[in-house]
């Protein structure tokens, strides 16, 4: 078994670096392609029309590089003046391109490399390989436990069997043997052993009460985060914006979801399967957005306002089930760990991207955040590089003693981030 | 034993009573146990059983509520998400606080739409950031449940809804069509709104014979017209107290009520605070009747009776050598106090000022000639800008109710006054309210709307469109922080439609005049977001004086009548003139004078008290005890102009022996009276008498002083206190001094205790903080949070105390809950009395958790729910806490408040505490049980709920926002002076807060360099190292002040940190 191991850690490894090789070899593709994902690609596919024009191509189209740049920076200044961009708006109205003034030239040369470099992934089984080896071996130690407990327990009954025959063959007179279900011994060690396992179960399904780990509730429109984040690559932070400013990392209103669904009114990829096996008609899912939103598709337009309560005649908001549900008493604020601990959400919600429906990938337990908070690493300012957040400048204590070796690194747990009141107020 | 600070006439004499109630400090009775009497568990009646009963059941319930399923929680997200609003994160809009005349520019914390929490703003010259009590909590009354839903008109005795504006404005114009020639009035509180006054203007120019008059509950017309005569203009100047050295104040109480108190606090706190070593503050002279919260922060205090007023004015304007002839004073004291005022007005000319709340012309036609003689004029006193805070005339409004009642008046619109409640005849004013049209704008079924046939009520300010104009020239802007929550339309806008306006629609009138006014829209924008428009120099003149009107009013004066016995009506800081009655936050809001909370009473002196019910408080522990230590105090009937009132007496020193004071604003009821809970509120229910009855019309102006009897009822009458509920044990918790001490020695002040502190300390040790206790010592790393609070500025005005509630969801708990001392304040003033007995001075100490170091509550939690954080933060973790209230047992401050009720409507089954509705608690405490009233939470802080212990946090959710902030911009001076609730709102600056491991805040500065002389902890020498520091008192006056003084002390520099 030892050799097996010893070998796939080797193919493994060897894996990792062949793939370190070739993409740190591809620098500025993966360049474009990160900045494509968080600029371009809730809008953009590089080969197909999506909300936008297919990217792919564009020197065939776009008057000049010089253009594309002019464009990406003030699109709406272009549709005034220039006879091109008049064209594009005309075809695709009413979505006008949003402005990135802040996209600099080289990062506009690395998207446009990128989508023309760009071929459609091959889509098959994956050969992900071999699942991750299970690092549980409780069930072991306790079968293991059992065996030796019983090993024990027979060679004392045999001890005491076999002292008993001595005892007889010395002539020491000795009473019968009690019976190890009437020896009280056995009895005080069967009771401590019952009591310890049952309340270590009742304890911790005590404190499991409440809490919700793989809740996975049925939401009103089955909308597969795999389908969006996972194959359409749309960043998380498109939707979810308010995970970098607010506590809430809030669900997204149904005017931003109509941002993209006004263009995109069918499903065409992979069939969607549920867990129970039924598969989900991605184009009925639409209409019910549709629905919501008030937003006719024949029409292509959204409902009249008739009775003029500012919103289309029909609109809804879309009642969500919450899946992730932090009791009352505790403050979590999204933009602390995304803009300040730099945080992924995959950290705290799991692979969302390979999610169909979403549920609760951890127990979000007060242990659970504990723990994470004792070991990860703030971005500590470094005094000499000027690396890091300045605001941990002022803690001079900390700062001496990473000098002179009495710290390796500041944990978020060493700034105060296991106290009480980080938490709860 | 004579104490030097005392609370209360117990703590002064050392009464039995009291002793005994010093060791007996939580005397709370256990709830449910009730009839266990005090036979203790094993000996009540089925001890055993109840207790398993109690048991089983709650172990029954914790197994029911934990196995349920949990619920299916909706996240709805907006449909379409205006561009302006993150969810989770607060807008702040600039806007104005109205309430009849005063304003105060504000912004205003919105929190996903709903406003949550007022704060000052800065930008304006006036107010300069500050609030009040009043501002702090309306934010509330945006969502009292009481407030009118609809239009409504009368059929027969009962209002039914009009089901649209339009059918009501229909309806008007039938009305309107009737009445022929006869006039129309609008009764109104003062305006000083520009576009309002013009859509007046406008609606008036329909109506022919129309007129406006503006009516203020607590009037100002005798200053009005004083300076009719005086100046030839019907206003009130703009004070400049920031100017005056001498400051002279005849029953004016400008840092309580009095015009504009959040305006004048800030400018006296300019030069009242000690800058640098050595002090040079202004000198404060009160005369008054009754203690006041201005005179008890006087420097010298003298009493006289309200009719002695122009007495002393004229006494005063003959010292200052006015063509006055000096009158006789018999009062000794009283002529010292007028010499020693002329003689430091002299010393200061152009920089004195004197002030008076007298409602009399006359007097203040002689106050005018003073302010004129000590070269006030230009100086102190402005009038390139005048006040516009109260424009009521007394006379136009009597002239009103006269018309009314002879059916001279076609049609009454009535906006923002309450005439029924607060006009002294008010009899005479229902009769005339028969007799005409009335419509009422009045946002709730007030005294007045339910007598009159119409009621269209208006938006609440956070709900409006508006603009303020409180000092001429100076403009504050009004926007809407929500929506109109119900189907309420502003006052202008039904103005413009019933007078066949074009523009129909406030809102728009309102653009189109800013947007005309101020040049364009950007500019109306920028005015909207910076909340005053206000001229790019300060608009300073002097008025031009004429002196014709003094020998007329010199001579009035001094035949004027003098009672035996007198009454002041006053306002309290928390009631005002009684339109906020309703808000449970500024009821429970003590009284910084008499600390009594829901009730109003008869403010007495001791001496008063002895002659009338024969209790010598002062001299007799029996009869002290006997009176204090039950909440139940006699009662007296106290008669005047043919009406009475019956009203507990509180016997409070400062007051001269033949005056008694009574507060306005209490006593709201219906006129038919079972529906007062419905009408007028559950807060306002049965909370105190009202008083307004007993104001005098003297032929020109409302008295608000007047000669009364006064009777023994026999009765008693049960009053919260909160100032009983927790003693200083004779511990030195204060410190002061005189300002001619202070600096022919600074380090004196503090000399004594710095001393003492030393000789804590064993043999050899130096640091007071690590070697005087056997704990170790944590280190703060980044952060250490401190407070400084200045004794010398801290007026006693409480906004820190509505602050507090309102950004820390802390819980109304009601009258009967306050009399047993659950109380829930997380920050209180504790008042002290000291020195004269009949003139005592009144020190105001803000006491909160003060975060020990080495907390003496954090040792004794069994369960480590308190603890102590890095950053020198005093933790409450509630959902660990079980309730031992071990901690609050072992405060020294008296600071930990345990939740016996679920306050907050936190309680897991719904209706949890109907059955506790009735006899044992007021209504009130249910009010969070309403998801109107629940609106008003600040989402950020937790409610707690039942059999938690509670406390000031150091607004750590305002701690962790800044925190946030600053880690976001990468700079750590965003935290340096970071701005806790209560800091924010005072109007004097006293309170600030910071980071002191920076040495560049201003907390850090005030304690190392700064203050190094006045800067004490409370209880130092019990080693509990607060990280709250006090700065000692203080005063600019020539007496003995302050604890005995070891001269030749040498101070030695420690650092506080």
């Amino acid at each position: 078994m030892s050799r097996i191991r010893i070998i796939f850690n080797k193919f493994f490894s060897g894996f990792i670096f062949i793939v370190l090789v070739t993409f740190s070899s591809n620098v500025i593709a993966a360049d474009g392609e990160a900045l494509f994902k968080t600029n371009c690609a809730s809008c953009h596919k590089p080969d197909k029309d999506f909300s936008g024009p297919a990217l792919k191509g564009w020197s065939e189209r776009a008057p000049s590089k010089d253009w594309v740049y002019k464009w990406i920076a003030n699109p709406a200044n272009m549709i005034a003046t220039d006879a091109y961009a008049k064209t594009l708006f005309e075809k695709w109205k009413p979505s006008i391109m949003t402005a990135f003034p802040q996209l600099k030239k080289d990062e506009i040369d690395a998207i446009l490399k990128y989508v023309d470099d760009y071929t459609p992934p091959t889509i098959g089984p994956q050969a992900n390989g071999q699942p991750q080896g299970s690092d549980d071996n409780s069930l072991l130690f306790g079968i293991l436990t059992i065996i030796l407990a019983l090993i024990a327990f027979i060679l004392i009954q045999v001890n005491s069997n076999l002292r008993k025959l001595s005892d007889d063959k010395e002539g020491v007179i000795r009473g019968e043997p009690i019976p190890f279900y009437r020896n009280k011994s056995y009895l005080m060690i069967g009771i401590l052993t019952l009591f310890a396992v049952g309340g270590y179960f009742t304890i911790d399904g005590a404190i499991g009460l409440g809490r919700q780990k793989n809740y996975q509730p049925e939401q009103p429109i089955y909308y597969s985060h795999k389908v969006h984040a996972g194959i359409n690559q749309i960043s998380c932070l498109y939707c979810h914006g308010g995970a970098q400013d607010s506590k809430h990392a809030n669900i997204p209103s149904v005017n931003v979801c109509m941002n993209c669904h006004m263009a995109i009114d069918k499903y065409e990829g992979e069939p969607i399967v549920k867990e129970d096996g039924k598969s989900v008609n991605g184009t009925a899912e639409i209409q019910k957005l549709y629905a919501y939103a008030g937003w006719n598709p024949v029409a292509k337009a959204y409902n009249p306002d008739n009775n003029a309560d500012g919103i289309p005649d029909g609109a809804s908001p879309i009642p969500w089930v919450r899946v992730h549900n932090l009791p009352d008493h505790v403050y979590f604020n999204h933009s602390q760990h995304i803009k300040v601990g730099k945080q992924q959400c995959q950290t705290c919600h799991g692979n969302i991207q390979e999610m169909p429906e979403v549920y609760q990938f951890t127990d979000l337990s007060m242990g659970w955040c504990i723990n994470c908070h004792r070991e990860s690493k703030v971005d500590f300012y470094n005094h000499e590089t000027g690396e890091g957040n300045k605001f941990y400048s002022i803690y001079d204590k900390f700062h001496k003693d990473l000098k002179s070796g009495k710290m390796d690194s500041v944990t978020v747990g060493h700034i105060g981030g296991i106290e009480c009141q980080k938490c709860h107020y | 034993m004579k104490r030097k600070y005392w609370q209360n006439f117990g703590e002064l004499n050392g009464t039995e009573a009291f002793e005994e109630s010093t060791k007996n400090e939580f005397q709370e009775d256990l709830l449910p146990l009730a009839d266990l009497d005090d036979k203790g568990l094993l000996d009540a009646k089925t001890p055993r059983r109840d207790f398993l009963k109690y048991l089983g059941f709650s172990t029954a319930a914790a197994a029911i509520a934990a196995s349920c399923e949990m619920p299916v929680r909706k996240s709805v997200p907006f449909l379409q998400k205006p561009d302006d609003l993150i969810p989770g994160i607060a807008n702040y809009y600039a806007s104005t606080y109205v309430n009849g005349g005063d304003a105060i520019s504000i912004i205003v914390k919105q929190r996903d739409g709903r406003p949550i929490k007022i704060e000052g703003n800065e930008m304006s010259s006036i107010t300069k950031g500050g609030t009040n009590a009043q501002a702090q909590a309306s934010v509330l009354d945006l969502y009292d449940t009481t407030r009118l839903r609809y239009p409504m008109q009368k059929d027969g005795k009962q209002f039914k809804e009009v089901t649209s504006f339009d059918s009501f404005d229909k309806i008007i114009a039938g009305q309107m069509a009737s009445i022929g020639s006869k006039p129309v009035v609008l009764l109104t509180s003062t305006i000083h709104s520009p576009t309002t006054l013009q859509i007046i203007a406008e609606f008036l120019a329909k109506y022919p014979n129309s007129r406006h008059v503006q009516y203020d509950a607590v009037s100002y017309s005798g200053m009005l017209l004083a300076n009719e005569a005086c100046y030839g203009k019907k206003a009130i100047p703009s004070y400049h107290f920031d100017n005056a050295k001498v400051i002279v104040s005849l029953d004016a109480d400008f840092l309580g009520t009095w015009l504009s108190p959040v305006e004048f606090s800030k400018q006296y706190g300019v030069n009242r605070k000690v800058k640098g070593a050595k002090a040079d503050l202004n000198r404060h002279f009160h005369f008054e009747g009754a203690m006041s919260l201005t005179g008890s922060n006087a420097d010298d205090r003298y009493l006289h009776k309200p009719s002695e007023t122009g007495v002393i004015a004229l006494a005063l304007l003959a010292k200052l050598g006015g063509t006055a002839s000096a009158p006789a004073i018999a009062d000794a004291k009283l002529v010292k106090g007028i010499d020693a005022a002329a003689a430091a007005l002299n010393a200061n000319k152009g920089a004195g000022l004197v002030v008076s709340g007298s409602n009399d012309v006359n007097v203040q036609i002689i106050v005018n000639a003073i302010n004129e003689m000590i070269g006030a004029n230009g100086k102190t006193i402005n009038w390139g800008s005048t006040s516009n805070y109260r424009k009521g005339i007394d006379a136009d409004m009597v002239k009103l109710v006269n018309d009314m009642n002879t059916g001279d008046v076609g049609a009454l619109l009535l906006y923002d006054v309450n005439p029924i409640y607060s006009y002294t005849d008010s009899k005479k004013f229902a009769e005339g309210l028969n007799k005409t049209i009335s419509i009422s704008f009045n946002p709730t079924m007030d005294e007045t709307t339910e007598l009159c046939k119409y009621s269209i009520p208006s938006h609440h300010w956070l709900e409006s469109w508006g603009d303020a104009e409180p000092k001429s020239g100076y403009i504050s802007m009004i926007q809407p922080a929500i929506n109109p929550l119900f189907k309420t339309r502003a006052f202008q806008t039904s103005l413009l439609k019933w007078s066949g306006n074009t523009i129909a629609d406030y809102e728009v009138y309102f653009k189109n005049y800013w947007t005309t006014k101020l040049g364009s829209e950007d500019a109306y924008n920028i005015a909207l977001q910076n909340g005053v428009v206000e001229p790019a120099t300060p608009l300073i003149s002097e008025g031009a004086f004429t002196n014709a009107a003094l020998t007329e009013a010199a001579t009035k004066v001094a035949t004027t009548k003098s009672g035996a016995v007198e009454v002041v009506l006053y306002q309290k800081v928390s009631m005002g003139d009684g339109r906020h009655a309703n808000n449970p936050w500024l009821q429970e809001l003590p009284d910084p004078i008499s600390k009594v909370t829901w009730d109003n009473y008869v403010m007495m002196s001791p001496a008063m008290a002895k002659t009338v019910f024969n209790i010598d408080i002062l001299n007799n522990s029996g009869q002290a005890d006997d009176y204090e230590v039950h909440p139940e105090k006699p009662v007296v009937k106290v008669t005047a102009n043919g009406r009475s009132i019956e009203l507990p007496v509180m016997i409070i020193p400062g007051n001269h022996p033949n005056v008694i004071a009574i507060a306005v604003g209490y006593g709201r009821q219906s006129n038919d009276a079972g529906k007062t809970l419905e009408y007028i509120g559950r807060s306002a229910y049965e909370a105190g008498k009202n008083a307004y009855p007993l104001v005098n019309f003297n032929g020109t102006t409302f008295q608000y002083a007047t000669e009364v009897k006064i009777e023994k009822v026999g009765k008693t009458y049960p009053l919260a206190q909160t100032q009983v509920h927790a003693f200083t044990e004779d511990r030195p918790i204060i410190y002061e001094t005189s300002q001619a001490k202070f600096n022919a020695n600074p380090a004196a002040v503090l000399g004594e205790v710095n001393a003492e502190l030393k000789t804590l300390l064993a043999p050899g040790a130096k640091d007071y903080v690590k070697d005087g206790t056997m704990y170790p010592y944590h280190e703060k790393p980044g952060i250490k949070w401190g407070m400084s609070i200045d004794l010398n500025t801290c007026t006693g005005c409480s906004a820190c105390v509505v602050a507090c509630i309102a950004e820390n969801n802390v819980s109304v708990v009601g009258k009967k809950e306050v009399a047993r001392y659950h109380d829930m304040h997380w920050l209180r003033i504790d008042r002290y009395f000291t020195g004269n007995m009949e003139n005592p001075d009144v020190v105001f100490q803000p006491m909160l958790c003060q975060h020990c170091d080495n907390a003496p509550c954090e040792n004794v939690c069994p369960v480590a729910a308190t603890n102590h954080s890095s950053e020198g933060l005093n933790q409450m973790a509630y959902n660990r806490c079980i309730g031992t209230r071990y901690c609050a047992n072992n405060c020294p401050y008296k600071v930990r408040r345990f939740n016996w009720m679920d306050y907050t409507g936190a309680d897991s089954f719904p209706n949890n505490q109907e059955p506790l509705r009735g006899a044992e608690f007021n209504e009130v405490i249910f009010q969070m049980n309403d998801d109107l009233t629940r609106m008003v939470l600040n989402p950020d802080v937790t409610v707690r709920s039942r059999g938690v212990m509670e406390k000031c946090s150091f607004c750590v959710q305002r701690l962790q926002e800044g925190k946030l902030e600053a880690k976001k911009q990468q700079d750590p001076g965003l935290v340096r002076n970071l701005r806790t609730a209560c800091s924010q709102a005072c109007p004097t600056n006293a309170i600030m807060f910071g980071n002191v491991n920076d040495k560049e805040s201003e907390v850090y500065k005030i304690r190392n360099v700064e203050q190094v002389n006045r800067n004490f902890y409370v209880l130092d020498q019990l080693h509990t190292l607060p990280n709250v520091n006090y700065l000692a008192k203080v005063r600019n006056t020539d007496r003995q002040v302050g604890h005995q003084e070891h001269h030749g002390e040498v101070h030695e520099e420690k650092e506080h940190s």
